[in-house]
């Protein structure tokens, strides 16, 4: 089967953001930007569906600025056969994206779409549920395990209580949680053969979407520090500063 | 216009979360609360909602299709009743998450997720890039289709309505995903988001055995025991104890993290928590910038001193 992948570019997990003085949103100029962790374990874990022989061919897709290519080379290196970048400089909120893997999912005709749960820098956690409603397919997210088998995958996933498995029949949305798989880091040698790799190139238009903002950010402010308090000499003294003073026990 | 709430529950009792997604309802202010409680035999959830405080009306689906919330079956049931409202809030629960933007897609609806407080009936605030900046956003949609971070709002009164309730009809079965099993993490202990008090284990824990001295002091104070993501990883704990950007987000009166060291990721999920409590080895831990009350030392010591202090 075919499996079609999406990683967004975001600021690096390790930069402590900052708040522009301007309220107009977060510091993005001159900061590290990596693949989506999420996207990163989408991608390994559709690499690894090609090594076990239940893929035959992965496409990464990106939407976004130019540099979303090298996102894309990213997904390459690891292990994806192609690329294709959705070119844009506007802002592209869930809704928006979803509709454009959807115009990308009937051109290509996967099997499997993975895509990180959520990105770590708008914390939406949309995407892949939009794209399964626009296309009708059922949604697996927050996966921990993904086993197709024949016409179904069945997907275990992460819920509040526990774990839930549900059995999908493809085609199917999978999103990632954190303990699906432990992503690889691209060797040098297939890092050099990514560069030759194909990146096809679109833009919005010719896949017949208005990306056009539903919502407006209005401003974008810290949250309230927390201060550091005081640190106690014994458990004795924490227990009655936790009775006494604080009141909580 | 009123404003629609899609209950979270196991048919036999509702999840605290829904308070809260009520209370934010209330927030918005814009006419009736509606209450949709869609299960399979879910009469017990449904008499529950109706009690809520400020609810108006309690909508029932009880059909086999809706035994397991799952979105495919779901999602179309509140596309269908969405009409009539100009909001439509679920709880940001693992259950929410998934359904709700599929909800919100089929009405061509960009939704506003995790919302943690609301300025009118368009306006409302959410956390970004893991709770280090706050986003206020404005919809331009007619509908609003929002999921509700329980932490934001205060839960309204479970009781002291009186809704009626009324059925609706169920929208059948996609065919397209069946439920298979689940593994659900049995405990006496209150749940993670709701409890006021939590003991959370970290890495320092050293071994999934270790927990137990926490299940102690846990049994002692009525609290929860929690884990950051380095001890679920790690395999001590399974992975509903996390609290954290990607696990729970909590806000209890008391947190107590020990062996915490205190990363980002886990900050951004307890950080508005009441008081917090951290012990630890190391004294330049990020922990103690958060923490109300540190104590530095061998948890392996702290925590047994700490069990036989509480009971006196």
């Amino acid at each position: 089967m075919k499996v079609l992948v999406a990683v967004k570019r975001v600021v690096d997990y390790n930069v402590k953001v900052r708040v522009k003085a301007d309220g107009s949103g977060v510091e993005t100029a001159n900061v590290k930007m990596s693949m989506n962790p999420f996207d990163e374990i989408a991608v390994e874990e559709a690499v690894r569906l090609k090594e076990a022989g239940k893929a035959e061919e992965i496409v990464a897709v990106s939407l976004g600025v130019q540099q979303a290519q090298e996102t894309i080379r990213t997904a390459l290196a690891m292990g994806a056969d192609r690329g294709i970048h959705v070119l844009s400089d506007d802002e592209l909120q869930p809704l928006a994206v979803a509709k454009m893997l959807k115009a990308v999912v009937e051109k290509e005709q996967p099997q499997l779409v993975i895509l990180g749960k959520q990105a770590i820098d708008d914390d939406c956690n949309q995407t892949g549920q939009m794209l399964a409603a626009l296309l009708g397919w059922p949604q697996g997210t927050f996966a921990s395990k993904v086993a197709p088998e024949g016409d179904t995958v069945n997907v275990t996933r992460e819920i509040d209580g526990g774990l839930e498995t549900v059995a999908l029949k493809l085609p199917a949305i999978v999103t990632t949680d954190l303990r699906l798989n432990e992503p690889r880091y691209a060797s040098l040698p297939n890092i050099m053969k990514a560069k030759k790799k194909p990146i096809e190139q679109m833009s919005p238009a010719d896949l017949g979407v208005d990306t056009a903002p539903r919502l407006t950010t209005l401003k974008v402010t810290e949250p309230p520090k927390r201060s550091a308090g005081v640190k106690v000499g014994s458990v004795a003294e924490l227990v009655d500063k936790l009775r006494n003073e604080a009141k909580v026990i | 216009m009123s404003i629609l709430v899609v209950a979270e529950h196991d048919n036999a009792a509702l999840k605290p979360a829904t308070l809260n997604t009520v209370a934010a309802a209330k927030q918005i202010g814009a006419g009736d609360i509606h209450v949709l409680v869609a299960g399979a035999g879910c009469d017990a959830a449904a008499e529950a909602a109706s009690k809520i405080d400020g609810v108006a009306k309690v909508l029932v689906a009880d059909s086999a299709e809706f035994a397991h919330a799952l979105a495919e079956n779901l999602a179309p049931l509140v596309v269908k009743l969405a009409s009539g409202y100009s909001h439509v809030l679920a709880p940001a629960t693992t259950s929410g998450k998934n359904v709700m933007p599929r909800v919100a897609a089929l009405l061509d609806v960009q939704q506003i997720s995790e919302i943690v407080a609301v300025e009118d009936g368009d306006t409302f605030v959410r956390p970004i890039y893991a709770g280090n900046a706050l986003a206020t956003v404005k919809s331009s949609d007619a509908l609003k289709i929002i999921t509700v971070r329980a932490t934001g709002f205060d839960a309204v009164a479970a009781e002291g309505g009186s809704a009626a309730i009324e059925k609706t009809d169920a929208t059948g079965d996609s065919g397209k995903s069946s439920f298979v099993g689940q593994e659900l993490s049995k405990s006496e202990r209150p749940e993670l988001t709701s409890a006021r008090v939590i003991v959370s284990g970290g890495r320092g824990m050293q071994s999934g055995d270790n927990f137990h001295m926490l299940d102690k002091i846990a049994d002692k104070l009525g609290a929860a025991v929690g884990a950051s993501r380095a001890a679920v990883d790690a395999g001590f704990v399974p992975n509903d104890y996390q609290v954290g950007q990607t696990g729970k987000i909590v806000a209890p009166e008391l947190y107590i993290a020990v062996g915490i060291s205190g990363a980002i990721q886990h900050l951004a999920g307890m950080k508005d928590s009441k008081v917090i409590v951290a012990i630890n080895k190391d004294e330049e831990a990020p922990i103690f910038q958060v923490a109300d009350y540190g104590l530095v030392g061998d948890l392996f010591k702290i925590v047994p001193e700490l069990e036989a202090e509480l009971s006196k």
